[in-house]
């Protein structure tokens, strides 16, 4: 007797993993993290390729609002099942949200990247930084590179 | 790859690996996929049903002669006198001082032939030992390595299955009694291959691991995934296998570990002779003993972390291996800690990333244990 091959005893939907891609909305920084610009704010996260690396989100250390966050520097923890990772900000600024759904659901970093799995809200401190970041074309050359 | 970087040996499943959209990873010298749909899909099809991993990077040493029972009791930890043709037997290779080497399963193949699997990154050392002491004994030791893949079928449904497969004289003939019962070892043919089935797994679950030659592992793969097998790489077999308190050399044994610390006195037959005998005869207890933990919420204790004791005493201990249990929901770990507090239901602190945190000392193995008061603990590496 065969056994069925879809799973039967799970209490939710197998996820539908994120095709790779890299919006051409948002702006890009160097270790895996891009931004989406809103006048004098801006929200963050990871990029495909940076979930990818990493493997299945299990939990994200959030920073406390208030938190001042510092471009180039990290400013929180993504883990994974196989390790841990820092997450860089693009741009400084103060905290303002926190993306509390992946307190229960850290999957949706893997599963949505750039929507569902927002990180933090931040308000600027310097708008201008962004002429530092990469765009989507830019950003798909460094990966290129890497390889 | 790089021209000047050194190959990585590949299974004769690479390209079933690639067709299964695998993420191949370097592993011990070998090319292995390191997950197909998720660690935690995988490990928990393993938990819930069956799946199926590609362990072909593993060793195989065959040991034979008309002392070959002798020499392997000589060399292995494991009570291997009167081990029965067709019985396996888990065990520690020591060297004199205690230390181990590697672990192994020791399957005895005829009264003059054993055939022991060894750990990839351990083999050539362990052919090397072997044949050392191999002419004491008269016996030759043939690497058997090349001749064989390997697939490990493991879970609830991984008997069932592999029956499914299983050719039988006559039409209404059952196949289910023809497996080898756990920790024992036959010849079948599975899916047309011929395989050398066995009662034996790294994951806490019922199962077998099946040798083939390695031109017949393509087909005994399509075969087993068809009939509902999922594919499962190096991340769950991890997963898996710490959950179910299972240590790894390299991590929870190496040549500064005896095997009593790592809590495997039941593989220890002392009067035996093996080497490394005298030293754990006149060996102090171990000052730390290996243990599980269930960490705290949201933490995950990682290889290096040091753990403490609350009870006092300056003895720090050491995460070896830690993950976070895809059935459990959190943070899990395996740690040598100070004798003490190496007691179920003890809280110890674990220092992660330049933070405590609290763990839990839990009871074996974790998968079936936590949450629950009390259980038997596992008795080593059989499935």
């Amino acid at each position: 007797m065969a056994v069925p091959r879809r799973p039967t005893v799970r209490d939710k939907e197998e996820p539908a993993l994120a095709e790779e891609h890299y919006p051409d909305d948002l702006r890009y920084h160097p270790e895996h993290d891009w931004a989406r610009i809103e006048g004098d704010t801006a929200t963050f996260g990871i990029t495909w390729y940076a979930q990818d690396s990493l493997g299945e989100v299990v939990f994200f250390d959030a920073p406390e609002v208030g938190t001042q966050v510092r471009k180039d520097e990290p400013y929180a923890e993504v883990e994974s099942v196989k390790a841990v990772s820092d997450v860089f900000a693009p741009l400084s600024g103060e905290v303002i949200a926190v993306n509390e759904e992946l307190e229960e659901h850290p999957e949706l970093i893997n599963e949505d990247p750039y929507g569902r799995g927002w990180l933090v809200r931040v308000r600027l401190a310097d708008p201008s930084e962004a002429d530092e970041l990469m765009d989507a074309a830019a950003y798909r050359d460094l990966l290129q590179s890497q390889e | 790859m790089p021209a000047n970087e050194s190959t990585l040996r590949t299974t004769p499943l690479r390209d079933r690996h690639l067709a299964a959209k695998a993420k191949l990873v370097p592993f011990a010298g070998w090319e292995m996929p390191l997950q197909y749909s998720g660690i935690g899909s995988e490990h928990l099809a393993v938990r819930q049903r069956v799946g199926v991993f590609d362990v072909s990077h593993m060793g195989q040493l065959e040991v034979v002669g008309a002392r070959a029972e002798a020499l392997v009791e000589r060399l292995v930890t494991a009570r291997i006198t009167g081990l029965e043709v067709g019985a396996a037997r888990y065990g520690v290779v020591c060297r004199e001082d205690g230390g181990c080497l590697d672990d192994v399963i020791v399957y005895r193949l005829a009264d003059d032939r054993f055939l022991v699997v060894t750990n990839a990154a351990n083999h050539e050392r362990d052919r090397d030992w072997f044949e050392r002491h191999a002419s004491e004994f008269g016996c030759t030791i043939r690497d058997r390595r090349d001749e064989f893949a390997m697939l490990a079928v493991q879970g609830p449904a991984a008997r069932a299955l592999v029956a499914s497969l299983v050719e039988t004289e006559g039409a209404s003939a059952d196949p289910l009694p023809l497996l080898p019962p756990r920790m024992r070892c036959r010849t079948l043919r599975v899916a047309g291959v011929t395989a050398l089935a066995c009662g034996t797994g790294y994951t806490g679950e019922d199962g077998l691991e099946l040798l083939v030659a390695p031109d017949a592992a393509g087909a005994l793969w399509d075969a087993l995934v068809a009939a509902g097998a999922q594919p499962c790489g190096l991340g769950a077999r991890d997963t898996l296998r710490i959950e179910a308190c299972l240590p790894l050399y390299g991590n929870e044994l190496s040549e500064r570990r005896t095997p009593l610390a790592a809590g495997l006195d039941f593989c220890v037959a002392f009067g035996t002779g093996f080497i490394g005998e005298e030293a754990l005869r006149a060996s102090a207890p171990p000052a730390e003993l290996l243990v599980p933990l269930l960490a705290d919420r949201r933490t995950i204790p990682r290889a290096g972390c040091p753990v403490r004791c609350r009870e006092g005493g300056e003895a720090v201990g050491e995460v070896t291996s830690g993950t976070f249990s895809p059935l459990l929901r959190r943070g899990i770990a395996l740690a040598y800690v100070p004798r003490a507090c190496a007691v179920p239901g003890t809280t110890v602190d674990v220092e992660i990333r330049g933070r405590v945190h609290t763990a839990t000392v839990a009871r074996k193995p974790l998968h079936r244990t936590a949450g629950s008061a009390a259980s038997s603990d596992d008795d080593g590496r059989a499935g």
